[in-house]
């Protein structure tokens, strides 16, 4: 079958309507730039799914969406991150990544380099991750229909035995560790906006972070209690999310969050705060004291967590308020984000 | 991060807390208003309340654009923006400000309204460039020092011989509100609180000046400090109204010589004369109406001016009578003696001016301060 079909003109080509109608433009776009793009074994059978083995422990599974603007950044594009952020979701139980799924919503005039650009680079960054992405879809819709392309991932991984890492496990007196600085996916992303051109040589942080959590796992074992990763919300977000579930408060120290100078002025110039802007490679872990300065070392001798930073510590509070020692003496809240962040006026 | 690193250095703050401390008289009271919500935002943001003595209260004062808008406007904006001629461009903070009956111009976007959020006037210019078959109208809102830049944008479109562009002008001015806080009818009815002194914005006093609060001050005997926002520029105008009242001075200095003249900046002051004139009055959410409080295009840039192009009726609509506002803006009450605070009244839900915006009075509090509130309790 493969003889009769032509080759996609990825240079100058775009996506249409039969490229999501299930013939053979369909059959055409999946082999010829998705296979290419992630091929392995499993997607090599070409069925509408993938069987494969199972290892000792549990199992978990996550799924997540994404719907970025602008599809590409400084540092990555969509689909890096559409890697990145399920298989981030895994790795925060503890869990070896072992396959994910794919679903792309596309829009018609998507242009066949851009999309091959956007799988190549999802490709690099599950082979990198040492994931397959062994399934997936593809569907196509009218123009103005989707915000040019939304992808979907799932994927599934194994916790080993023995470790059990979920926010009822916090204790009074824990210790808050991040992986290193905040921010800088948010401010990457919000610098290449449409009428947002201020210069920032800021990168997104995306990436996959499974191999840390499992230096981390070696380091710590059962002392390390939960890991999150802050992504929408950023760490406000995490922080209250687990201060709600575990029933504790946390106290941080403002001048121990460390924030690239770059992303602190893009804040400053918008009136947004580091502590709400999102990530994606970044790793919040709450983690008993005694276990934590063994954690903290194997998170600066991995390239990922070199600037990782003790922030404070879980308490007891009945209102489950993240408070923050501010680095100028006095004393706030660190809130949820409220709506959607906006730029103030003034 | 140059430029402001230097106004946020720990062991200057806290020699200058130690200052102030000394200084005030622990039997008296000093309680200053920061007429500006970026003024509100800082001290919340820095915990500025835990470094000063009790005795000194901050009260936070009707400062922040966004909060003071009246529902009628946004509704006003609303139904401008349901027509399908027109694009409205909007500053982001202005999205989520809730109109009549939880209207808002987020709500409107979703259910089909043309509405853009830009991030300065020029990007309004240029959607009104790339839409020649639409009525491009900027929601201008802000104080003296967002109004130089809507008067730029109105020279540059009539340069540019723009046809279908205008502006729904809803600047206020600092001074008129400043007065209308002490000598407003509404006193007689929510009471006085006292203020021994203000903390002016340094971003106004950029373009206008100190000298239009020379009167204030002299007329109501009332220090004023023009501060920055920085929380070093705080504590320092903190430490500048201290000393006023200890000496029972009642000036108007100037914290920000960095940026503030007496004058303030002619050129811009010159523009915005140009373009603008006052309105008799103007309606500030939680003040009411205020006197030559707003400003609205002169006659002769009626073109550009939405309310007249497109017959635009004032609307007016009641605050929700249990909304404490009046009284909270005006450092009568404090946002915890609200019985909407942080009940249905919350930064997700906000029903009053003092929690539409982050810099709102109850908004700051309940994002930055509302533990002190459980503190306080557990103290007692």
């Amino acid at each position: 079958m493969k003889a009769y079909q032509r080759k996609l003109d990825i240079r100058n080509g775009c996506v249409d309507l039969s490229h999501g109608s299930g013939g053979r433009a369909m059959a055409q776009l999946i082999s010829g730039l998705f296979h290419e793009a992630f091929g392995n074994e499993w997607l090599a059978r070409g069925n509408d799914q993938s069987a494969f083995d199972v290892g000792a422990g549990r199992m978990v599974m996550t799924t997540d969406g994404y719907v970025v603007s602008p599809l590409f950044f400084p540092g990555g594009n969509i689909g890096s991150l559409a890697v990145h952020g399920t298989v981030n979701d895994i790795a925060m139980a503890g869990a070896k990544p072992l396959y994910l799924s794919a679903s792309f919503i596309i829009e018609e005039g998507f242009r066949f380099a851009d999309l091959k650009t956007i799988a190549d680079s999802m490709g690099e960054a599950a082979r990198t991750a040492g994931v397959h992405i062994i399934t997936g879809d593809t569907k196509v819709v009218e123009r103005g229909k989707a915000d040019g392309l939304f992808i979907s991932t799932s994927a599934v991984g194994i916790v080993p035995d023995g470790l059990d890492l979920s926010a009822e496990n916090a204790r009074v007196g824990d210790r808050v560790l991040i992986s290193g600085t905040l921010g800088d996916h948010g401010v990457a992303i919000m610098s290449k906006r449409q009428n947002l051109a201020f210069e920032t040589e800021i990168v997104s942080d995306s990436a996959a972070l499974n191999d840390l959590v499992a230096r981390m796992v070696e380091a710590g074992g059962a002392g390390i209690r939960l890991m999150r990763d802050p992504t929408r919300g950023g760490l406000a977000a995490t922080l209250n999310e687990i201060a709600q579930q575990s029933r504790l408060g946390f106290h941080l120290v403002e001048e121990e969050i460390p924030v690239k100078p770059g992303v602190a002025a893009a804040c400053e110039l918008l009136g947004l705060d580091p502590l709400h802007v999102a990530n994606e490679g970044k790793l919040v872990a709450i983690v008993a004291p005694e276990t934590a300065g063994a954690v903290l070392v194997a998170m600066r001798e991995h390239p990922l967590g070199r600037d990782a930073a003790d922030i404070g510590e879980a308490v007891a509070d009945d209102h489950h308020f993240v408070q923050m020692a501010t680095s100028f003496g006095g004393g706030r809240i660190v809130d949820w984000l409220s709506g959607e962040q906006l730029p103030r006026i003034c | 991060m140059k430029y402001a690193d230097e106004f946020r250095d720990k062991e200057i703050a806290l020699g200058l807390a130690k200052t102030i401390r000394a200084e005030t008289d622990p039997g008296r009271p000093y309680r200053f208003m920061e007429f500006c919500g970026g003024h509100t935002h800082a001290i919340s943001r820095y915990g500025l309340e835990d470094m000063l003595p009790d005795n000194v209260r901050m009260i936070h004062g009707p400062g922040c654009p966004v909060c003071v808008l009246p529902a009628g406007r946004i509704d006003m904006a609303i139904r401008l923006a349901e027509r399908s001629e027109i694009i409205l461009c909007v500053y982001g903070d202005l999205m989520r400000v809730p109109g009549s009956q939880g209207a808002s111009l987020l709500k409107a976007k979703a259910r089909g309204a043309d509405i853009r959020m830009v991030y300065s006037t020029i990007d309004a210019i240029r959607i009104a460039e790339d839409n020649p078959e639409r009525e491009i109208v900027f929601f201008a809102i802000g104080f003296e020092t967002t109004t130089p830049p809507t008067a730029v944008m109105i020279r540059l479109a009539e340069k540019k011989q723009l046809s279908n562009f205008s502006v729904f002008c809803n600047h206020v001015l600092t001074p008129p509100a400043m007065q209308n806080i002490l000598e407003s009818p509404d006193i007689r009815n929510i009471g006085r609180v006292e203020i021994d002194g203000f903390v002016g914005p340094a971003h106004v006093s950029t373009i206008i000046g100190t000298a239009p609060y020379e009167f204030f001050a002299e007329e109501f005997g009332k220090p004023v400090v023009i501060s920055g926002f920085e929380p070093l520029d705080m504590m320092q105008a903190i430490l500048m109204l201290v000393r006023q009242v200890n000496e029972n001075r009642h000036e108007v200095e100037n914290q920000y010589s960095r940026a503030v003249t007496r004058d303030g900046n002619l050129r811009a002051k010159e523009e915005v004369s140009d373009i603008f004139e006052l309105r008799d009055q103007f309606e500030w959410r939680g003040l009411g109406p205020v006197p030559y409080s707003g400003l609205k295009l002169k006659r002769a840039y009626a073109r550009y001016d939405a309310e007249v192009r497109f017959g635009m009726n004032e609307l007016c609509v009641d605050d929700n009578p249990a909304c404490e506002c009046g009284a909270i803006l005006r450092g009568v009450k404090k946002p915890v003696d609200c019985k909407l605070f942080g009940t249905v009244c919350t930064p997700e839900t906000p029903m009053g001016s003092c929690m539409v915006s982050s810099e709102g009075a109850c908004a700051a509090h309940w994002t930055y301060g509302r533990f002190r509130d459980h503190q306080q309790r557990r103290a007692s």
